[in-house]
């Protein structure tokens, strides 16, 4: 019953947050000086009153709030709106574009957390310096380089760009679990384990993740949105068509619909990873210590 | 130890960028027409980029750029976030629910998206020195969020604390109280906050950059030089350098975090 009452209450904050943020998103575009500005502006043949006119042609640039209801009304019929670059429904240009951001957020995630699980759980395990120095140095080095660069990097030397995924999202994560997992592992309960000869791998399991289990939860919902930004620069500079690459296009054309679309889908997106993390958290007495 | 040295570096790198002009004596944009892609030499220590401009003059212009502007940005933005944090932290009740929605809002949104999304709210036609201005001021206008969610939790252990209640009773109250009490005890945070912003806007420009979304030619930044990448598939001096340059003024940034702190980078 809590977890129904829990789950409903993340629900109403979901649709909140997302509704907000596409109200804010297209405000903002609204607003801003940019709007109505494309590559048209920069053409000589077109003075000032011809520009006008074809900003004032924008189906956007009417009322703002009759904009938002037409928005919300094409949301609701489930074509989310007409893209004014690709004059075609964003529904469908989302369909053929999201298995390809999938599949590479899907390699990201699990290859960055098997990689920083590779890296934590041995020097939790027993005494590992070298392993620790090495996870660190190189989690480091991955955080001081642009994952655009990377990408590019290794895209020039014809190398596995969805690897990029898996190296961008690793150190984030490993920073924090490892973090997390130590500051678990040295709880009280924990070297009292250890002092009665319970075997590394049983405290590992039974001792330190549970009490860590809230956090990594709420991480691995957090690591969600460090592939998607991943996952745009792997896309920009790799040429794969995915909803990064659709985001950039919509940004450099200033197509407000879709971009709205996109800020409330990756929103929604996020906010789903971030809630289901939250809703699998054991409560407070659920966790054996 | 450690530490000294990585200011000791830092500050050599930005002396050198500063004096980048009177040490090759030219300008960044000043191109070489007989001299396109020259290769390294004495004179171009790096060669020339295929316009035959000097590769190590670009470089050390925008590292100038850098150094100069990603502490700016991170000062602006940890401002923004004390001031957003702290008066969240400072009044609670529905101010704080707002702002911590907000918070969390802003934190779930992937950080380059967010960029993407906020650049394409600009106009076309901008100068370089523009684009450089917009491209920095947008970093220090999102982000504050990670700092202000730190600042409204440090505000929040401050708030009932002995000395705030003894203030108080002195009768100091409101703004004053938050600018003489609240915000010294809260340096070692707010450096914190500034020292971790520096390294992450230096990445998100030079992301920004090689999208195309950053800083404009003929300005130099690390994002335009490593964009030289996609064009140049060749050994390219400008690009190593620029790339170790760069991992080396991270890490010193890293380096100056406090012990144990997780950089949001």
């Amino acid at each position: 019953m809590r977890f129904l009452h829990q789950a409903a209450r993340l629900f109403v904050s979901l649709i909140v947050t997302v509704i907000i943020g596409g109200v804010l998103t297209a405000a903002l575009v609204r607003l801003s000086p940019g709007f109505g500005v494309d590559e048209h502006t920069l053409d000589p043949a077109r003075d000032a009153s011809a520009l006008r006119a074809r900003e004032a042609a924008l189906p956007e640039s009417g009322n703002f709030f009759a904009y938002c209801a037409r928005h919300t009304a094409a949301m609701l019929r489930g074509d989310l709106g007409v893209s004014r670059t690709w004059n075609r429904p964003i529904a469908g240009l989302l369909k053929e574009r999201w298995p390809i951001t999938a599949q590479l957020m899907a390699v990201g995630m699990l290859g960055g957390w098997a990689l920083a699980i590779a890296f934590v759980f041995p020097g939790l395990l027993r005494p590992a310096r070298v392993w620790k120095a090495m996870a660190a140095t190189s989690s480091g080095l991955l955080l001081c380089v642009p994952s655009a660069a990377l990408a590019l990097l290794i895209f020039v030397y014809a190398g596995p760009v969805r690897a990029v995924m898996a190296l961008a999202v690793f150190p984030r994560v490993y920073q924090y679990l490892e973090n997390v997992l130590a500051e678990a592992a040295s709880r009280p309960h924990v070297m009292a384990a250890r002092a009665r000869g319970i075997p590394s791998r049983r405290i590992l399991l039974w001792h330190v993740l549970p009490i860590a289990a809230p956090q990594v939860l709420a991480l691995a919902g957090v690591s969600v949105s460090i592939a998607f930004g991943a996952a745009v620069a792997v896309e920009v500079i790799c040429d794969l068509p995915g909803i990064g690459q659709l985001a950039w296009k919509a940004a450099l054309a200033r197509d407000l619909p879709l971009l709205v679309t996109l800020t409330m889908l990756v929103t929604l997106a996020t906010q789903l990873a971030n809630s289901a993390g939250d809703l699998l958290t054991p409560r407070r007495g659920e966790v054996r210590p | 130890m450690i530490r000294r040295l990585a200011w000791g570096f830092l500050a050599v790198l930005f002396a050198a960028a500063l004096l980048a002009d009177s040490l090759t004596g030219g300008s960044y944009a000043h191109q070489f027409r007989d001299l396109p892609g020259a290769a390294m030499s004495w004179r171009f220590p790096l060669g020339t980029d295929a316009l035959g401009r000097d590769r190590l003059l670009r470089l050390l212009v925008a590292t100038r750029i850098s150094l100069l502007l990603a502490p700016a940005a991170a000062i602006l933005s940890t401002a923004l976030a004390l001031l957003v944090g702290g008066l969240a932290g400072y009044c609670g009740g529905v101010l704080d629910r707002i702002t911590r929605r907000a918070i969390d809002l802003m934190l779930s949104l992937p950080w380059i998206f967010l960029l993407i999304a906020a650049r394409a709210l600009l106009p076309l036609n901008v100068s370089p020195s523009a684009s450089l201005l917009i491209t920095f001021a947008l970093l220090a206008a999102l982000g504050w969020a990670a700092p202000a969610r730190v600042i409204r939790a440090g505000i929040r252990d401050l708030r009932d604390s002995d000395f705030l209640l003894q203030a108080r009773a002195c009768g100091c109250r409101g703004f004053r109280l938050f600018i003489r009490q609240l915000a010294p005890n809260l340096k070692p945070v707010l450096l914190a906050q500034f020292l971790t912003s520096i390294p992450l806007f230096i990445l998100s420009e030079a992301n920004l950059g090689l999208l195309g979304l950053g800083v404009a030619d003929p300005l130099p930044s690390w994002g335009n030089l490593l964009h030289e990448l996609e064009t140049d598939l060749t050994f390219n001096p400008g690009v190593v350098a620029c790339l170790a340059l760069m991992l080396a003024v991270m890490a010193c940034f890293r380096l100056l975090l406090p012990e144990g702190h997780v950089s949001n980078s």
